[in-house]
């Protein structure tokens, strides 16, 4: 990407934003959370790179679209005497304001179609998981290493959010976004996943990793992701699945290589 | 068609003898395009209460984490409800209902041309709007899979799957007779000397959207028949276990859905185009490429359906077109708003009620063109893809957009259809709690759907609870500020300072021309056009 002002570029985001709504705000309101987080894969760095480009060449056209209008809304006041122009057409302007968004348009489309190219090249992978969605669950399957399990809605959150429970969300840890069994992954290591469903479409997300892909039963939909850095990362089905849609998280824990190796063998120990 | 009116068939039909009908049966049995326009505006304003009562709902259970007044199921009923409610119910009568009213005045026609299907065409919305509405009171509700009913989620629904199936038969039914009375009004029964280059904005947007009712709505019908096959009659149209393709019917509705938003948008372009040029006193800027960025969007609209399905699993291909032809609308798009800015530039600006609208319009529909080019770029995508992020998106061009497009012109026509002047005083009070209050409840949800809170949750994760506390804050300001648009307008319709023929400052069109309020027949005799 030509563009690496991103930090820059965050604070100004958040600065506008900032003042666009102090007014309407408590006091304590989710500041550090107003834009797409950076993530750990390079499909999440592109997406940021490119949603922040769109982002600011958004910005700039609205700020210089906005700016004319509310000079026109100003100057051109008929209480301050404004006397309307008689002008119905210009077709140099139309010729200009026609050109420009088709170039700036291409321009974005060149700049996104290589990062589309490597999101969709899953080959060269050194493992791959086979994921299956189902209302309202996940299961996890290692393909050639004989391990497979299910990722369910931890127990702690799944009595708080029934309705009437009396329990505070805050009082629990993650509350709706942790799970009883983590996908436990190695860092720096491709992985391609194959995503179906046992019954309704799901969508698998997790946003520092940028994948979504639907799980659809019928269908086995592929992608990848490389994490960089050891660490947790949650996220939930974003395809409307049922009554539970809300409530199937997913729990990505990234490991060392070695501390992967470990657990993957401990997990297949028991299954032979 | 002139020439009849031009003969003595005139004359035999003296006007006193074709005044309204009484009491109910005047609305029951009219055929008259004021009478029936009525019926839709007064039908898709309590529309927009029962759909904003759902909201209303939405928004106070997700006010704080964990559920406290509704059940998951009940949740995704309503927001299935309020998107139908609000988009078959609410939005596109409300447009049919100013066509009625408006197109025929504005292009010196005496009535529709086909008042009797027009009569039908009313009367069946009531009835489809009560079989959706009756949904929620069945065995297992109303349908809960989303407006947008992906299989193989929504064949898991109860028996009442199919009267909402029937329901959205019948809405469908009614836009297209809509859709086919004004298409041959416009081609027919305009005055003379009124070519097609020199009818009103409005009248182009609606031709061309009518157009687009006709080639989708038939589409979003058959897909709708083969769930309802699936799901009673043992057919696997799409579903896979008997050979079916879930993917398909989402192509099929999307092929419907992506036109749909422009008949959504299109006829507010109509009312923008015709309210800016009135209050900057000034002709509207670039009329014909107006017209030709209409038809623009009209036809690339139909090309771009599967941006809305970048998820499912694309060739590259695919997401390359799709990515590129999506982005393509912006240009139309942009050239619109240039040529409304354009109107502005050095016109002699007044801010009436209308105007704030529609320059409230300006700006946020121009925030969530933005974020639609954004949504364009699929690599991105994949991360916007059903979260808040997308419901922001398309509530600012629905809500700020399409809705304020219609109050705006509500407020610009009133006079003209009750021979009153509104409250001024009232209606700015309306425009600012509104325009403010609507970006409190959908400016917030950006951040949300950014930070990976998805849509259609009924509980959320503890990180997301201030912004959505803000945005309910702001639901709950922007609902009860409507009930002052109602008490407006009623007040205008029972009284007020006398309007005067041109209601405004000199605007341009037919509509100014007849007496405020406008007579029970208008051109019966057809006016000269230049």
């Amino acid at each position: 990407m030509p563009f690496n002002t991103q930090k820059l570029a965050r604070k100004g985001a958040q600065a506008v934003t900032a003042l666009l709504l102090t007014a309407a705000l408590p006091a304590h309101a989710a500041w550090n959370q107003l834009n797409l987080p950076r993530g750990v894969t390079p499909a999440s760095r592109d997406a940021y790179d490119l949603h922040m480009l769109a982002l600011w060449i958004c910005t700039v056209i609205g700020v210089l679209v906005f700016a004319v209008l509310i000079y026109a809304m100003v100057m051109f006041r008929k209480s301050k005497g404004a006397v309307a122009a008689k002008f119905t057409h210009s077709t140099m302007a139309e010729v200009i304001w026609t050109t420009l968004p088709t170039l700036i348009l291409v321009f974005l489309a060149y700049e996104t179609a290589p990062a589309m190219i490597r999101i969709e090249d899953t080959r060269n992978s050194e493992m791959t998981i086979r994921i299956t969605g189902y209302q309202w669950k996940w299961q996890y399957e290692y393909v050639g290493q004989n391990v497979s399990f299910f990722s369910t809605l931890a127990q702690t959150s799944n009595t708080a959010r029934q309705l009437g429970s009396g329990e505070d969300p805050y009082q629990i840890e993650n509350y709706l976004l942790e799970v009883d069994k983590p996908l436990v992954v190695p860092v720096g290591t491709k992985i391609r996943y194959l995503l179906t469903s046992n019954d309704v479409n799901h969508a698998w997300w997790v946003i520092d990793l940028s994948v979504k892909r639907d799980a659809i039963a019928g269908y086995i939909n592929e992608g990848w992701f490389t994490i960089d850095k050891p660490g947790t990362y949650r996220g939930q089905c974003a395809e409307l699945c049922g009554k539970d849609h809300g409530f199937m998280p997913i729990v990505v824990e990234a490991l060392p290589k070695a501390e992967f190796d470990a657990w993957l063998a401990s997990q297949q120990a028991p299954a032979t | 068609m002139t020439t009849i009116t031009q003969g003595h068939a005139a004359q035999d039909h003296a006007h006193d003898s074709h005044g309204p009908g009484h009491g109910l049966s005047r609305w029951l049995f009219t055929t008259n395009h004021k009478d029936i326009g009525t019926l839709y505006l007064v039908f898709a304003l309590v529309m927009l209460f029962i759909g904003g009562a759902m909201a209303l709902i939405i928004r106070a259970e997700l006010f704080q984490p964990g559920l406290q007044f509704v059940n998951p199921e009940f949740f995704n009923q309503m927001t299935s409800m309020h998107a139908l409610i609000m988009v078959f119910g609410m939005i596109m009568p409300a447009f049919v209902g100013f066509a009625n009213w408006m197109i025929p005045m504005m292009i010196g026609a005496p009535d529709m041309a086909l008042p009797r299907l027009n009569n039908w065409s009313f009367w069946i919305l009531p009835f489809a709007g009560t079989i959706l509405l009756s949904t929620l009171f069945m065995e297992g509700g109303g349908p809960a899979a989303g407006w947008t009913m992906y299989p193989p989620l929504v064949l898991q629904s109860g028996n009442s799957l199919a009267f909402a199936i029937f329901a959205i038969h019948l809405l469908g039914m009614s836009s297209i007779l809509g859709a086919i009375n004004i298409i041959v009004t416009v081609m027919n029964m305009r005055a003379p000397g009124m070519t097609l280059l020199k009818m009103p904005m409005f009248v182009w947007t609606w031709l061309i959207t009518a157009y687009l009712l006709i080639l989708v709505m038939p589409v979003l019908a058959g897909g709708v028949t083969m769930l309802l096959t699936d799901r009673f009659f043992g057919t696997s149209f799409f579903q896979a276990a008997g050979g079916g393709d879930p993917v398909l019917f989402q192509h099929i509705f999307w092929f419907f859905g992506h036109p749909e938003v422009y008949i959504i948008i299109l006829p507010s372009f109509g009312i923008i185009s015709q309210i800016i040029p009135a209050f900057s006193r000034k002709p509207l800027f670039g009329y014909s490429s107006m017209v030709y960025a209409t038809a623009g969007i009209a036809f690339l609209s139909c090309i771009v359906w599967a941006h809305h399905m970048f998820t499912v699993g694309m060739p590259l291909a695919g997401e390359m077109f799709f990515m590129m032809s999506t982005m393509l609308i912006a240009i139309p798009t942009a050239v619109k708003v240039f040529n409304w800015t354009a109107t502005m530039w050095r016109g002699s600006l007044s801010f009436e009620t209308p105007m704030l609208f529609a320059v409230a319009f300006l700006f946020l529909f121009a925030i969530g063109g933005f974020s639609g080019v954004m949504m364009a770029i699929a690599p991105v995508d994949f991360q916007y893809h059903d979260t808040y992020f997308i419901v922001a998106h398309f509530h600012y061009v629905l809500v700020p957009g399409a809705l304020f497009a219609a109050i705006g012109g509500a407020y610009f026509w009133l006079p003209k259809w009750t021979g009153h002047m509104y409250d001024e005083k009232l209606g700015k009070i309306h425009f600012w709690l509104s325009a403010v209050s609507v970006n409190i409840l959908f400016f917030p949800q950006h951040f949300l759907g950014l930070a990976g809170m998805p849509r259609r949750i009924p509980d959320y994760a503890t990180q997301f609870a201030d912004w959505n506390a803000v945005s309910s804050i702001g639901a709950f300001v922007f609902g009860f500020s409507q009930l002052m648009f109602v008490y407006i307008v009623v007040k205008c319709v029972r009284g007020g300072a006398k309007a005067t023929a041109q209601v405004w400052d000199n605007p341009e069109g037919l509509e100014w021309t007849v007496p405020s309020p406008a007579p029970y027949h208008t051109f019966d005799e057809p006016p000269l056009v230049r």
